[in-house]
């Protein structure tokens, strides 16, 4: 197995992690964590394909990815925050309002 | 210098000013300006008629506007001035002007004066587009604007739903014949390419013949004439019509609008001498028309009713003459008519005046000696009507029963028998209505008698001078007059020997009449009651009316009615249209309602279907990327 396979293997690997988390996790917090371990096992997915096509695009797109998953989480923990103030909750069976 | 056009125009501007600023201005404006444009347009007529005298009888023609142009042909509204036309438009403003003086009086009480001026000159204008009109077209647009004006007047007092009711019979009744003369243009404009009646009569006459069955255009036409001019099977609005001011009766619904339909045929006699079938129906429906109309006048007790009885007897008789093809005639008898019926119905409204409303004849008697002028006048008229000689109903009458038993285009013995019978008929009610009226001892209440007083002076007047014209109208023979625009028809040679005899016969039918009506009716009611007992079912038939309103009501109102209610109410409306609208917007609904339970509220759920959708379309795009 080569490095590149290796490293694919562990992207599938955090983004199934990651995707459980999600699936199974009732708190909001946990829940944001798990996406950013999704967000990280596709980022390592790009940069491995990178670095085996030898281009130097990929690495400088990471670095892009990395700025707006910073300000969107710098945005998402802001959000939890006012939801936790106004229920007293993190659980987000709490905020079903918008149910059929 | 734009004469026809002005005389088309004035009472238009009559009812403009009228109608805009009339409720403003006061009576005596509307009177001015009511009674002054129609005699205006009249002297207007006086002198286009010496203008047309001077060109030795040359048509004038002029082409006030060009409405539309199609292809190589213009729709002009142009305005043709022959010597029919020319007698037509001398009538309808000559006679139009002495009701709006007798008007002035009628309605002096009434509370929308100016509305009623407003409508009588509008609709002068719209029978003067139609005598006046060139074409077919500009003669449609005037018939159908003497109907709505017919319809406005009839339903005048429109605050009593029967006479709103009639109004809306009128116009409906009139609406089917009007089906019929739209078709008759069509079929018209389609062989010939042209609308204009000289040049129709002209092809039609000319040696090529239009590829076009003129009995059918004729037919069609004569549909849209027996809906204005109240012929069988169209007949039932005119009676109803009375429902309206009895000057407007005189005007629209006696001397003028109702002889459209005559005016339409004599108009086109060209065609309608190629079309020798339509002529023989024309005389028949004619025939029966004067005949049943006649019979029902026998019974009727409402003074305004047997009036309008007698008044589609004689367009009946009319339109024998130009079925008989005695155009010439038929037009000497809307001549002769127009005044002496004007002046029975602007006698009656005399009578109705001094009534304080009363119609009934069976309340009246003994009213000669307490308004002398009316029973003068209208003893005149109903002298002309019945045929006395030598006023001017005998000359037009007898010329159509010579006609209807001569001529050589369809005239026959048992045409001028049965045309003779009606005539006695009309002789007998005529006078029976003059005794009940004047001559009988009173039968009236001590209350109504006490109000009993002559009209004023705007109304006798007007009523003196009909009267003189009933009396002299007759030594002006029309048809010669006429004759360079319409030939006379042939009369057999065999039978000139017969002439002076029928005239006698007429003369003893139109006397017979008279002694009749004095031997039953002179001493009062009782005689005719006996009678009534004694032939009660044929009374009830006649003041039935033949049952032909309630058989239209079972074979077409009924049927309409139920289709309206049950298909196109139930089925259409409902079902269809409400059905489709409501079921889209059900559908809808239901589907909302079904697609709103995926949002469950649970954020694993939708994330899971995000996902699922994502693998989905990878998986798609993987198998046929």
């Amino acid at each position: 197995m080569d490095r590149t396979q290796l490293l694919l293997a562990l992207s599938i690997t955090l983004f199934s992690l990651g995707f459980v988390g999600v699936m199974v996790r009732r708190n909001a917090l946990v829940m944001l964590m798990c996406m950013e371990l999704m967000l990280n096992g596709v980022i390592l997915s790009l940069v491995a394909f990178a670095a085996h096509s030898a281009t130097l695009a990929g690495a400088v797109l990471v670095f892009l990815v990395f700025v707006v998953a910073a300000a969107e989480i710098a945005i998402a923990i802001p959000i939890v925050l006012l939801l936790s103030r106004q229920k007293r909750s993190l659980d987000i069976g709490a905020y079903s309002e918008l149910k059929g | 210098m734009n004469l026809l056009t002005l005389i088309v125009l004035l009472p238009l501007a009559g009812f403009l000013l009228n109608g805009l600023a009339g409720p403003r201005l006061g009576k005596g404006f509307v009177s001015v300006v009511g009674c002054g444009l129609p005699i205006l347009a009249f002297l207007a007529t006086v002198r286009a008629f010496m203008q047309l005298n001077g060109a030795e009888g040359a048509a004038l023609v002029e082409t006030a506007y060009t409405w539309a142009v199609v292809g190589d042909f213009s729709f002009d509204i142009a305005f043709y001035f022959d010597r029919l036309s020319a007698l037509m438009t001398l009538i309808v403003t000559g006679v139009g002007s002495l009701i709006h003086i007798y008007s002035t009086g009628y309605m002096k009480d009434d509370a929308s004066y100016a509305r009623y001026f407003a409508y009588l000159n509008l609709f002068l204008f719209f029978m003067l587009l139609l005598v006046l009109g060139r074409s077919l077209l500009v003669c449609f647009v005037g018939w159908e604007g003497v109907g709505l004006a017919s319809y406005l007047l009839i339903g005048f007092w429109f605050d009593d739903p029967a006479k709103a009711q009639a109004g809306k019979k009128a116009f409906i009744t009139n609406r089917v014949g009007d089906a019929g003369f739209l078709l008759g243009m069509f079929l018209i404009y389609h062989a010939l390419g042209t609308l204009d009646f000289d040049a129709v009569n002209a092809a039609f006459t000319g040696p090529v013949a239009p590829a076009v069955s003129a009995s059918l255009v004729g037919l069609l036409l004569f549909i849209g004439a027996t809906g204005k001019s109240a012929q069988i099977p169209l007949h039932v609005w005119l009676p109803d019509a009375m429902a309206g001011p009895t000057p407007v009766s005189a005007l629209i619904h006696a001397a003028t609008m109702v002889t459209a339909g005559v005016y339409l045929v004599a108009r086109l006699n060209g065609l309608y001498l190629q079309a020798p079938e339509a002529s023989q129906v024309i005389a028949v429906v004619g025939l029966a028309t004067a005949f049943f109309a006649a019979t029902i006048a026998v019974v009727q007790t409402d003074i305004k009713k047997v009036l309008a009885y007698s008044t589609v007897s004689q367009l009946g008789l009319m339109f024998l003459a130009l079925g008989v093809g005695a155009y010439g005639v038929a037009v000497f008898h809307v001549y002769t008519h127009a005044f002496f019926k004007a002046c029975l119905f602007l006698g009656a409204g005399s009578v109705i005046h001094a009534m304080s409303g009363e119609q009934d004849i069976r309340k009246m008697g003994g009213l000669a000696r307490k308004i002398p002028v009316t029973f003068a006048t209208f003893a005149v008229a109903t002298a002309a009507i019945a045929g006395i000689p030598p006023l001017a109903g005998f000359f037009s009458k007898d010329e159509i029963l010579w006609f209807a038993f001569a001529s050589e285009t369809g005239g026959s013995p048992l045409l001028w028998a049965i045309a003779s019978f009606s005539a006695l008929l009309t002789s007998f009610y005529m006078f029976r209505l003059l005794w009940l009226t004047f001559l009988t001892p009173s039968r009236m209440d001590h209350q109504t008698e006490h109000h009993v007083h002559e009209s004023p002076f705007s109304m006798t007047s007007v009523l003196i001078v009909l009267a003189v014209l009933s009396a002299v109208g007759g030594f002006f023979h029309v048809y010669d007059f006429l004759e360079p625009v319409m030939p006379m028809p042939a009369a057999s040679e065999s039978l000139h020997h017969l002439k002076m005899p029928l005239i006698y016969v007429a003369t003893a039918v139109a006397f017979a009449g008279l002694g009749l009506a004095w031997f039953v009716y002179r001493d009062g009611l009782a005689r005719g009651d006996r009678l009534r007992q004694r032939f009660a079912g044929a009374h009830r038939l006649l003041s039935g009316k033949y049952y032909v309103d309630e058989l239209y009501e079972a074979v077409l109102g009924r049927p309409l009615h139920w289709i309206s209610d049950r298909v196109f109410l139930v089925l259409g409306d409902r079902a269809l249209i409400d059905g489709s609208l409501h079921g889209l917007a059900a559908t809808a609904q239901r589907a909302a309602g079904r697609l709103s339970r995926v949002e469950t509220g649970n954020l694993q759920t939708y994330v899971l279907l995000v996902v699922l959708g994502l693998v989905a379309s990878l998986a798609w795009m993987w198998r046929n990327g």
